[in-house]
This record gives C-alpha cells, structure tokens and sequence, in this order.
C-alpha cells in the first residue's frame, strides 16, 4: 500500500495502516477540542463577554479616565524600551553564541533561558533587593536622588529579565542551523562583518525575529507579577495595565476592568493572528525556533 | 564547522572568520550580568547570609513547606495533565486534518500571549460557584474556584502550550515508513503507537512537561485571582514571597525565593540533560 | 580577534569594527537613552510640587474625594496647584514599598503597627510619629461591622456567630491585611471579655474562627470581591465603611449590615514621611495636607464614606446617622501597646501562626 511520502499530508483514507480508524479520530479530535475551548477559549470569551455587559457606553467610558490612559502610556513606553533592548541583546548572543564554538557554551544558554523559569514574583524581589532603599545600591541611588524602583525604570527592568530570553532563543537554533558558510563566501568576497550580517545572515532570520519580537512584546505589555513587585502602585504614574486591570477589579468597577483586560486580550489576539500567518507563511524558518515557545 | 584546532593546547574559542565575536560576546555576558546575574546574585547573597542551616529552617516551616508543596504538587499534576492533553493535541492537530483546525492550532498559543492577570480574573469570574462552569460543577459537587482545583486549572491553562509545541514539531518530523513497516510486519495500529511511534517522542514530551512545570511552580498572576489563598490548602510559594515581604520579612522571602531558584535551575538543567540524552539515543532533540 | 584573513586590509578591518562598535554605541545608546527618559519624566514629575500618599486598601473612594478637596483648598488659599497621587494596597505591603523607598510624603495606614514598621525599619518616620498630629495621628476612626446575606440566613447578630457550626467567614489574611488584624483582634477582644478575660479560652474562640474561613485574601478588598461579587461564605467582618460601601455599590437588596453589640476600636493612622519630604522640599505641602485631615470639610468627607470622624459636629447629621452607637473597645487596653499586640499575634510564630497549624 503506498501512502503520501510528505509527513504532513492528510492520510489516503480511513483504515490505512498509518492512522486510526474514523471512530478513533473523531474522538481524539473531539476531546482536543472540547479541552481547548473550556480551558482556553471559555476565559478569553468570558473577557469579552464582561467587558460588554453594560454595553458600549460603559465599555469606552473605561478609557476615558485619566488613569487608564496613563496605564496605557506607561505600557506603551515599558514595551518601547524593553522589546528593542532585547532585540538587540538577542542578536548579539545569537551571533556569539550560533556562529562560534567557545567553551562554556551550554552554561551561556542555561543562564539566558533561566529568566523564563524563575517566577514574576521573584524576577520583582531581585531588582527590589538590588535597587530598593535597604538593598545593595539602596543608598547610593538614595544619595544621588535616582528613583529606579517604584518609578519607572524599575518596570522597565523588570519588564526586561521576564523577557531577555525571547529573542535569543528564538534566533539561536534558526541561525545555528543556516550555519556560517553563506556568511563566510560573502567575507570572503570581501564584505565587511556588518555587511554579511545585513545582506546574508537578517535576511534569513527576518521572519523568525519578527516572530520573536511579536512574542516578547506581548509578554512584556503583560506582565503582572514582576512589575506588581517593583511598581507601588501609583495612580497615573507607575500603573500599567495589567495593574490596571487588578486595581480597578478591586474597586469593583468589574466592567471597567474587563474592559482594560479586553484590550489586552485584543493585543494577544492580533499577536496570535501575525504569528499564525508568519508560520503558515515562514513556517520552515520559524520551525527551527519554536521548538522552545 | 568550523576547522579543528590547528594547536594541540586548548583553547576558549575555535579560530573562524566570521568577525564580532569579541562585541557580540562581551555585550552578551555585559547584559547578561547586569540584567539577570547581578540581581539573582543579590538573592543568593541576601539569602546566604541566613546561612544553609536558616534556610532549611525557613523551608521547614510547616506554613512554607505547605505552601512549596502545594506550588509544587499541584504543578505536577498540572503539567501532567498538560502532557497528556497536549500530546493528544498536538496528535490531533499534526495528523488528523479536519475543518477549523489552523484555528484550533493558533488557539493553542493564547496562554503565552494573554496576560496573566487578565487570564486570572477570566478564570476566576468563570469557576466561581456563580460563574458559568463554577455552577454547574457545583451542582456536581466540586468546588473550583478558591480551593486547589483553582489553582490547578489555572496552572494547566499557562502549562498546555509547552506541552503542545514542544511535541508537535517531532510528530510533524515522524518518517510514516517506519509505521507502515511496522503495519507490514504484522502490528496492530495500538502496538504500533506504543512500540514505535511514541518512544522516540518521549524526551519531547519529558521537556514540554518540565517546560509546563518550571512554569507552574512559578506562576502568580493567573493564580492568584483564582486560589483561595489559605494557608496550608491553597497558598502558593510565590504569594507567600509576597507575603513575607509585607511582613518586612526580607530573610525570608529571599530563602523561598532562593528555593524556588535551585529548582528552576535543576530544572533546566534535567531539560539539557534530557535533550542531550535524546541526541545521544535518537539523534535529535 | 579576527586574526586568519590575511587577505583583507587593516583599514578595510578597522573600518568594519567601527561599525559594529558604532552598531553596539548605537543600541546602547538606545536603551541609555530610553532608561534616561523614563528617569527624566519621572524626574520631572517629582519637580512639581505632587504628594504621594501611600495608603492601604478600601479608602480609594475616600481619598479621591479628600484629594480633591485638599487640592482646591490649598490652591485658593497659596495660589499653587498640587497633585495628590495615590497608592493603594494591602497596609502591610504598602509599608513594604515605603521602606524600599518609595517617595511617599505622607502615609495613611490601616493600623499603627504598620507606621511603626516603616520608623523602625527605614528611620523615615520617627518614633515618636504619634505625638506629631492631633489625636495620635488618627483624623479618624473606625470598627469592624458584619456584612450577610439579604435577610441575615444564618442569624449573625454577634460574635460569637460567627462559630456557628454551618456559618462560613469570609476574612482577609491577617499577616498581610490591616483590616485582617483588626478584625482577629475584634474577635479575641470580643471573646476575652465574654471569657471573663481568660487568654486560653479568647485563644481557642479566634482558632475555631479561622477554621471556618473558606478563603483568605491577601487584602480586605479582595475579601469583599470573594464575597460580595463570587457569592463565598455566609458572613463578612469589615470596616464600617467597606460594608457600607458594598452595600451601596453592590445593592441594598443583596445584603444586609449587622452592627454586633460590641466591637473594636479601630485606629487608622496617618503620619508624615519626614525624610522623603525634607528631601523632596514638600514638607510644607505634606504637612498642610495633613492638617487638612484635621478640617471641617475633611471631616465631613470622611462621615460621608462611613469613616467616624473625631470631629462628630463637622459632620451632616444624616452621615452621622448611619453610623450605629455601639460599645467599643480598645485593644491596647487588653493586650497593652502596639509592640507586644504585633509580636504576641501577628509576628513570625505568633498567635496567628499557632491558630493556623495545620489540622493534625
């Protein structure tokens, strides 16, 4: 019997020896569904649903206080710096790391990675116990009259180590696997180091950064835990909207909150929709990558 | 790739053309350390100053060691529970072609792009005993919301897609000769599945369900909203960080926090180990 | 470091490391230049003349009011325009953010032990903080009251309710929540005196309380949410003016106020943040701002939300109305000062911690 040589094309028909007979795959597939939509699409429904509950009125008026707006502002700012730093810093550790063999390599990646399994909680502490009145620079921040924590380069710090390794290990394996013979014939035709990394190496991971830059920017307008450590919740000054949504679900302003919330669930909506068109689109590059997202 | 050493003696980096090793390397570490060494560094010391003996002391308190075991429990179970579902998932989704099914498969990321708080108020209005679920599994008798079982479905929510993606790319890559030699050989389709198609997948499955539970141990914001936070049922290690630091207890939120470190990075360290066991036996990761 | 092409010529060589120098300068410039506006805007923010008031859960409603009344008053009477800023939290976690440095002018807290944290652990405030202000700091006070169901099912009229085999308590966590320190400290009061002063029997009445406490929240809000918005537990102890609140916001015929026949003198205090505001040069606003706490038109805001003033004439006689006459008593006088009440109950291995063992 000869099947469809291709891994992903649909199987010949029900019985072949390659799938599971139609009862069989129904089920499964019924099961995937069903779990998916009471575990993740019922929440983000429910979101809409609440943010509506009053109607559009009540909905837009959630944006019109001062303090939403300036949730909003802040947000925007945090993911300005935060996203471009990490863009950067996770080109130069894909460099270093995918066209180079050195030693220690493997501890190099360990500790990028690390920021993705340390808790929001305690990703908050460590900058409070460096940058905080009783910790390590405490003092000499104090002298100088630089406020980092509770203010917002503390968010924007913390809002950075939740993020460090999205770029980098999203770029690592897609550059590790076009390897370094492309970018060598290009210096070899006497391109300088910049010029290969432009002309040979972006091209080629363009898709894949995209991708990473899509995912780290919607982590980092999200973040709650670590940014509720650092914040101190001032009105209109160190509340993003994730605070936002807490503080206004504690004023039992419950459709004002879920109306914040939608519009982060529109974000992560949009980020969805680009991601899947870059991987049906790109879906060779960004493979290589997302393995680990 | 690049040429071996030329030299016998070792060296830090083997020579190649391609230049910025030098740039790109040091703004690598220079980041690295300030972003993340220097204040995790900040922990370790703040923490070791109560020593190894004030650190198990910490731990060993009933209400901390209750509140890790709950963390880490109830992690377990959810990225178990994960791991199996995702797998089915991920199945389902790489063999099976069926209408809706790339929406399906987006679907699956909503986790990682969904804050946590907004995901914690949804799941909290959802599972409450007034809530649309929360009511009829009351009616079953299960409580959800603001017991362990919150804390639970919120832990499995942020956990599925690890479980999902990290399997998913591997079933894509399975050569279907391999099935129908084993189908040509005389195996049923159930020996078949377990007997050749699932072992080369397990070091996937391992990694997405300690992806799953490096994730849950951590998780706060979805919680949170969520679990009921009672001590010794519902608290969380990371709530109880938060805890002590109201209570201006510093030495004791940085000995949880410094636990919950060593574990992330013995994490981490079984997903390299697991992977690097994986190319050793099957050639990939 | 690229040492094997030979072929290329130094300047050629040089040429592209500056470029990948000026491509690193370039996105450090970046982010510098980033972290550098985010420290200047929130610099400047700061060169205006704005407070921060640092204050714990439920007064959200209230100080928006007072802020604005405060801001209106000192601009009529200096000409200068301030802004009030507001930061609000669980009085444990608040005083946290004081003392890592947060640069709040003046605090308005849940309970004294807090303020005390923040003077014995940053120096910030001084000790004798409570001498500063008129009536120990306190510009009001307030108690803890019940909030039930519509039509009171399980007949909550006092206390000793609260043990009822079937009734469920909803409580914030008293390690983290004023508001849950005043409210244990009510129920051990509450059963000292009923216990004719026996500390074993007022011990073991607290402890069969929490068992019966389904959830507990990190502040009192997030104990009005889990009850009045996710419909858990029978029977709410609050502050007077976080019951009165839901019952306005969430409808009078939902709930039911039950004031018992005696509760606890609650002392929410405020105090000046001496060296935030000496090095912020606000100390003039900041002492203004809380003398106008002391005020007429203050006193009459705080009425308004259901806070008590201690200036009962200040206030509209229908305010005053709403809050019930009811014997108080004050905590000190049974467990001695504020440094022994946080020790014996709420510190590290204290009464709380021993009530919450776990069920063996």
């Amino acid at each position: 019997m000869s099947s469809a040589s291709a891994t992903t094309q649909p199987p010949a028909r029900a019985g072949s020896v390659v799938t599971e007979g139609f009862a069989v795959r129904a089920l499964l597939i019924g099961i995937a569904v069903v779990f998916l939509a009471l575990f993740l699409v019922l929440p983000l429904v429910t979101v809409f649903i609440q943010a509506f509950a009053k109607g559009w009125s009540a909905y837009l008026a959630a944006f019109s206080e001062v303090d939403a707006r300036s949730a909003i502002r802040l947000t925007l700012l945090t993911a300005a710096i935060a996203v471009p730093f990490n863009l950067v810093f996770g080109i130069m550790a894909s460099w270093a790391i995918a066209k180079f063999e050195f030693r220690g390599k493997n501890l190099l990646v360990t500790l990028i990675d690390l920021p993705f399994s340390v808790s929001p909680v305690v990703s908050g502490l460590i900058y409070v116990l460096v940058f905080g009145a009783q910790g390590l620079l405490g003092p000499w921040l104090l002298e100088h009259d630089i406020q980092i924590i509770f203010a917002v380069p503390g968010i924007v710090l913390a809002t950075i180590f939740v993020t460090f390794p999205f770029v980098a290990r999203q770029l690592i394996p897609l550059m590790q696997e076009q390897g370094t013979a492309e970018e060598e014939a290009a210096l070899t035709l006497g391109a300088s180091g910049w010029h290969a990394f432009r002309t040979v190496t972006l091209p080629n991971i363009r898709w894949g950064l995209l991708y990473s830059v899509l995912l780290c920017n919607a982590r980092a307008m999200g973040e709650f835990g670590a940014v509720s450590v650092v914040s101190g919740h001032i009105r209109g000054l160190t509340n993003t909207l994730p605070l936002h949504v807490e503080i206004l679900y504690n004023e039992y302003n419950f459709v004002a909150s879920f109306a914040v919330a939608s519009l982060l669930a529109g974000l992560a909506l949009v980020t969805l929709l680009v991601k899947s068109l870059l991987e049906w689109r790109f879906s060779a590059e960004i493979a290589a990558g997302a393995r680990r997202h | 790739m690049a040429e071996p050493p030329l030299r016998p003696r070792r060296r830090f980096r083997q020579p190649s053309v391609i230049p910025g090793f030098g740039i790109t390397f040091g703004y690598t570490l220079t980041c690295l350390g300030i972003i993340v060494l220097l204040p995790l560094a900040a922990l370790v010391a703040r923490a070791s100053g109560l020593g190894l003996w004030g650190i198990w002391e910490v731990a060993t308190d009933p209400r901390v060691a209750s509140a890790l075991r709950v963390s880490f429990g109830v992690s377990l179970l959810a990225a178990l529970t994960a791991s199996v579902f995702g797998f089915l998932i991920a199945w389902v989704l790489t063999r099976y072609r069926f209408p809706g099914r790339k929406i399906v498969d987006a679907v699956v990321d909503l986790p990682f792009a969904l804050p946590t708080a907004v995901a914690g108020i949804a799941l909290a209005s959802l599972y409450a005993p007034n809530g649309l679920v929360g009511e009829q599994l009351a009616k079953l008798g299960i409580e959800a919301a603001y017991t362990p079982v919150g804390i639970y479905i919120a832990m499995v929510f942020i956990g599925l897609p690890f479980a999902v993606r990290t399997v998913q790319p591997l079933i894509e890559e399975i050569d279907k000769e391999i099935e129908e030699a084993s189908a040509t050989l005389g195996a049923d389709r159930w020996h078949t599945l377990i007997k050749v198609v699932v072992p080369p997948l397990i070091p996937a499955v391992l990694t997405g369900f300690a992806l799953a539970f490096a994730r849950g141990v951590g998780e706060y914001g979805s919680i949170i909203f969520i679990a009921g936070n009672l001590p010794y049922v519902s608290e969380i290690a990371p709530l109880l960080i938060v805890i002590k630091l109201s209570e201006f207890d510093y030495g004791g939120a940085c000995a949880i926090a410094t636990i919950m470190l060593g574990i992330s990075f013995v994490t981490l360290l079984a997903i390299n180990l697991i992977q690097a066991w994986s190319r050793r036996r099957f050639g990939y990761v | 470091m690229t040492a094997t092409m030979s072929s290329t010529p130094n300047a050629r060589r040089l040429s592209r490391r500056r470029r990948v120098l000026a491509l690193c300068a370039g996105s450090v410039g970046l982010v510098s230049a980033g972290l550098a506006s985010a420290l200047l805007t929130s610099g400047a923010a700061q060169a205006q003349t704005e407070l921060l008031n640092v204050s714990y859960d439920p007064t959200r409603e209230l100080y928006k009011e007072i802020n604005a009344a405060f801001i209106e008053e000192w601009k009529a009477k200096t000409g200068e325009t301030v802004t009030v800023r507001a930061a609000h939290g669980g009085s444990g976690s608040q005083a946290r953010t004081v003392i890592d440095g947060i640069p709040a002018d003046v605090v308005t807290l849940g309970i004294p032990s807090d303020i005390d944290a923040i003077s014995r652990l940053s120096k910030k405030i001084p000790a004798d903080w409570r001498t500063k202000l008129p009536n120990e700091g306190l510009p009001y006070t307030s108690t803890v009251v019940f909030l039930v169901r519509k039509g009171n099912p399980k007949g909550v009229k006092d206390w000793g309710d609260l043990v009822k085999p079937d009734v469920k308590v909803i409580t914030p966590n008293p390690k983290t929540s004023a508001g849950g320190r005043w409210n244990f400290l009510a129920a051990w009061g509450y059963a000292y005196e009923k216990e004719g002063k026996n500390v074993d029997k007022a011990n073991a009445f607290v402890g069969q309380l929490y068992k019966q406490v389904p959830v507990l929240d990190t502040g009192a809000r997030g104990s009005t949410v889990t009850f009045a918005q996710r419909g858990l537990g029978d029977v709410l102890p609050t502050w007077e003016n976080e019951a009165y609140l839901v019952f306005d916001e969430f409808g009078r015929d939902k709930f039911d106020v039950v004031v018992p026949p005696t509760s606890i003198y609650a002392e929410p205090p405020v105090a000046l943040v001496d060296a935030n505001v000496d090095k912020k040069g606000t100390r003039k606003q900041a002492e203004a701002y809380l003398q106008f706490l002391y005020t007429d038109k203050a006193q009459a805001i705080f009425a308004k939300h259901h806070y008590r003033p201690i200036k009962r004439e200040a206030a509209k006689p229908e305010h005053l109305a709403q809050l019930p006459e009811l014997k108080l008593f004050k905590i000190e006088d049974l467990q001695g000062n504020w440094d022994d009440i946080q020790k014996k109950n709420f510190d590290n291995g204290g009464l709380f911690d021993q009530l919450s063992k776990p069920p063996q």
